[in-house]
């Protein structure tokens, strides 16, 4: 478990329009990596090319390659669905499946995966990933009950434990946070903060103070302008990236004087 | 107002503002919902009051019966109608779903958009042509078929020798109540399988299912009631079809399973359409009193959905 990414000059298209240019970064393995900037500038459209989740849109292809450990992703006969098996992810909105239950949820992708499971043996998933995702005590005696009826937060914990249930190496979180209220917002970072030990953690996210305290590296991207392609401006640890940046962008941003 | 106050003086809950347009809008809606009702009730009372003399009068004076009671003159064309029409479904619902799936998520966008008009384009037309074509082209082209598969599997309860020389049996006319329904369940199911959420279809990619496992996971359980609800709308249709079964259906026999043969239960709707130009007295009550039962099977078969889709609200993802 938790594996360490590398990016090596990645472009990123949808169609002929070049959404992302030229990024190349480094990720350790058991560490919270935070992408930063303002909207459109291609954050969200890198990070699902981590686990080749932007292939769903039609026309979207990448150049450049991303290694996991040193095995590249992008390489011929690389199949994106076992890619996506090793490698988790969390959406903008919470998106539990409503036709299950919350039990039903934390095992839809061990099904997925053929896998047989004994009854006893998906009971310790269950409780094991919902533990995990610090929803346990919440949720244990309502686990029939479909996983809709939970607040956000809560769905967002449920969707947490779906994607650590099938024990990826790798948990990519796209805005997490962004809608749910503070209290829930501050599980959630508490989670990331535990789930670190485990996994390489890479968050999109919006919000600066979030990212001043979850992560460890921080990543500045940014456009020239609309239509242009989105460019990594700046990678480095979080509290240089928040004190003393080198790229005049970069402070401008963190420091809320554009974005 | 502080709440120790609250209790002993009420004051009176002021109205809110009532306007023009809201009004005569809300009048129309409610004249339009209840004027369906209204036809429903109409349409039920015609039926049970003609139907009375049907039941009440000696059943040696009405002459279609030929000495039966009216229950087992009825019954066979009850058993038709609902063989034909669950027959029709069974071969209907799975091609519905198919094509849905394909238009929705497998085909090519224009594709897909040029295979949605030939289907709506298929609802529309007439079931006299449906019947046309069963009768005079589908029937004589399956005939063969039939003979061949009485003699290699007659053993098989459903297809029991001797097989049909015209090939009009209710495995027929079936089909033909298949292709008819076809569009119907086709188009619904469409709608609801486009209306899934991406959402939903992302996390189960994302979770590392392939394309059939993400429509298994996140598109058909999304879909379930919107495929029943199709599916009632193409039974009630397979149900009270008239036209196409009468032209293409040989009806004889009795309560019987075989799909080949030439002694095939009616349908009441065929029944009716095909006895009725004769009809005169107490006859016409027998025909429209199993039109009655039609009425009522119809809305059994509905509440029975209605029941299967709310059994799982709170599944439904509506909340």
């Amino acid at each position: 478990m938790s594996k360490r990414i590398e990016v090596n000059d990645l472009d990123v298209y949808y169609g002929k329009f070049k959404a992302v240019e030229g990024v190349t970064l480094s990720i350790e393995p058991r560490s919270v990596t935070a992408f930063i900037g303002p909207s459109g500038c291609g954050k969200s459209t890198f990070i699902r090319t981590l686990n080749r989740m932007h292939e769903v849109i039609p026309g979207a292809h990448v150049d450049g390659e991303v290694l996991i450990d040193g095995d590249n992703l992008y390489a011929p006969g690389v199949d994106p669905v076992l890619v996506r098996r090793q490698i988790g992810m969390v959406f903008q909105r919470p998106n539990p499946f409503p036709t299950m239950s919350i039990r039903e949820n934390v095992l839809a992708g061990v099904k997925l995966n053929n896998r047989r499971i004994s009854r006893s043996d998906a009971d310790d998933l269950v409780e094991g990933s919902l533990k995990g995702a610090n929803l346990w005590n919440e949720v244990r005696d309502r686990l029939d009950r479909p996983g809709s009826g939970l607040s956000g937060g809560q769905q967002q914990r449920l969707c947490i434990a779906r994607a650590i249930a099938v024990q990826p190496d790798i948990i990519l979180m796209d805005e997490p946070c962004s809608a749910l209220d503070p209290i829930s917002t501050l599980a959630i970072e508490d989670l990331i903060e535990e789930m670190k030990k485990d996994y390489t953690i890479v968050i999109v996210t919006h919000n600066m103070q979030q990212a001043s305290r979850v992560s460890d590296r921080t990543a500045f991207f940014n456009i020239a302008g609309t239509g242009k392609p989105g460019k990594l401006i700046e990678y480095d640890d979080t509290t240089t990236m928040f004190s003393n940046p080198s790229v005049q962008a970069t402070e401008d941003y963190v420091s809320g004087r554009f974005g | 107002m502080t709440p120790s106050t609250a209790s002993s003086v009420r004051e009176p809950r002021v109205k809110a503002k009532q306007r023009p347009g809201d009004r005569i809008f809300a009048g129309s809606t409610l004249t339009a919902g209840t004027l369906i009702l209204a036809m429903l009730a109409a349409v039920a009372a015609f039926l049970v009051i003609q139907s009375i003399p049907a039941v009440t009068t000696d059943p040696g004076e009405i002459p279609i019966l030929a000495g039966e009671t009216f229950w087992s003159y009825v019954a066979p064309l009850v058993f038709g109608t609902l063989w034909s029409a669950a027959l029709a479904l069974l071969m209907a619902i799975p091609v519905s779903i198919g094509i849905a799936l394909f238009i929705s998520h497998y085909a090519p966008r224009r594709l897909a958009q040029g295979l949605g008009y030939v289907i709506d384009l298929l609802a529309a037309v007439p079931s006299v042509v449906f019947g046309l074509w069963g009768a005079n082209v589908l029937a004589p082209a399956v005939q063969p078929f039939y003979s061949w598969l009485t003699e290699t599997m007659g053993w098989f309860p459903l297809f029991a020798p001797p097989a049909s020389g015209t090939g009009r049996t209710i495995l027929t006319a079936s089909i033909v109540l298949a292709v008819m329904v076809l569009p119907i369940i086709t188009a619904l199911s469409r709608e609801v399988f486009l209306q899934t959420p991406v959402l939903h279809e992302e996390a189960a990619l994302a979770l590392g299912a392939t394309k059939w496992e993400m429509i298994r996971t996140a598109v058909l359980p999304f879909g379930r009631p919107g495929i029943v609800s199709a599916s009632m709308l193409g039974l009630g249709r397979a149900l009270g079809e008239t036209m196409a079964v009468a032209m293409v259906l040989s009806a004889s026999g009795g309560i019987n399973f075989a799909l080949l043969t030439s002694s095939n239960p009616g349908t009441i709707a065929a029944n009716i359409a095909l006895s009725f130009p004769e009809a005169f007295g107490t006859n016409v009550n027998v025909l429209i009193a199993t039109g009655l039962l039609l009425f009522a099977i119809t809305l059994v078969v509905n509440s029975i959905a209605r029941w299967i889709i709310a059994r799982r609200k709170e599944f439904s993802g509506a909340n």
